[in-house]
């Protein structure tokens, strides 16, 4: 049991650290300032690695840790709101997704894109209190489409590569 | 992976899409051409230009913060802003009603509102005001 829960403290440790990293390499980056809000969402490759090579908890647990780490360190109180309702919304439906077994990595992908452009909508929309910022859904429903593909080949593609490390240590 | 068959998410996809280009087409739809210009900041409103007319204003923000609003041809942007980040000058041009440009940290927001339209439906920079950072 003991050498379990270490292991897991590990795995834990290393996915966490390394969606801080990219997190980190994506904001520098200077191309997704376009628009508010609109990234890539580099980071939540691990969470996909997270939800297909251990389980959903620990997918969750381990993208809103990050998100609640990246936020403390390099955002703000307001940036630690959207990414959490982003990252919470995100994280369920992309679970939901994959648990009902019918969907590929890049479908789910898209799905958790999207939804986390929504939750930082609902978010921003509730703190400055107007509907008006609801155009931004419009262009942040095709952006989270885009960044969700892209994110989920690369994904899929990793994802392989990726079985050996986490069959070695079990959970 | 197991899942072979790529029915379910080329149906996922295909369904995302036209809600997206549903929405779209809503926005599109619903939106008007706005007459003025309100500029807000920490939450008071502080000025309201005419779209109509060309002009460069500086917005005073706060803590000695500046943005630049240019109106012209009938559009406005934020053509420079001393805050850090100048996300607002990257949020591109604005000219329909409910369109905004907002930077946070001078507690600018700028919102393009109709004629007849008044203070009763910019109730949100109270929010902004009360910033917690």
């Amino acid at each position: 049991m003991r050498q379990q829960n270490s292991q897991m403290v590990a795995k834990y440790g290393v996915m966490i650290a390394l969606a801080m990293v990219l997190s980190y390499v994506e904001a520098q980056i200077p191309l997704f300032y376009a628009f508010y809000g609109m990234k890539l969402g580099l980071a939540n490759v691990v969470t996909l690695f997270a939800l297909y090579l251990m389980d959903i908890k620990s997918a969750l647990l381990i993208n809103m840790i990050r998100i609640l780490l990246v936020s403390i360190l390099f955002g703000t109180a307001l940036s630690l709101a959207y990414s959490l309702a982003g990252g919470l919304l995100s994280g369920i439906v992309m679970a939901l997704l994959k648990k009902s077994g019918k969907f590929h990595m890049v479908t789910v992908s898209v799905a958790g894109g999207i939804f986390h452009n929504i939750g930082q909508i609902l978010v921003a929309m509730a703190v400055f209190e107007t509907a008006s910022l609801a155009w931004y859904v419009v262009i942040l429903w095709f952006t989270g489409i885009g960044a969700g593909v892209v994110i989920g080949l690369i994904g899929s593609v990793l994802c392989k590569r990726l079985q050996g490390f986490f069959n070695s240590v079990s959970h | 992976m197991q899942i072979k068959r790529w029915k379910a998410d080329v149906l996922f996809l295909a369904g995302v899409l036209l809600i997206g280009a549903v929405f779209a087409l809503i926005f599109f739809l619903c939106q008007k051409e706005g007459a003025r210009v309100q500029i807000w900041v920490a939450g008071e409103l502080m000025e309201t230009l005419d779209l109509s007319e060309d002009c460069t204003y500086q917005i005073q923000g706060v803590k000695e913060g500046t943005n630049v609003l240019v109106i012209q041809d009938g559009e406005a942007w934020m053509q420079e802003a001393s805050c850090p980040d100048g996300l607002c000058v990257n949020m591109g041009t604005i000219k329909r009603n409910g369109q905004s440009i907002i930077c946070l940290p001078n507690q600018v927001v700028v919102e393009v509102v109709d004629q007849a339209d008044s203070l009763e439906d910019s109730s949100k920079p109270d929010a902004v005001a009360g910033g917690r950072e």
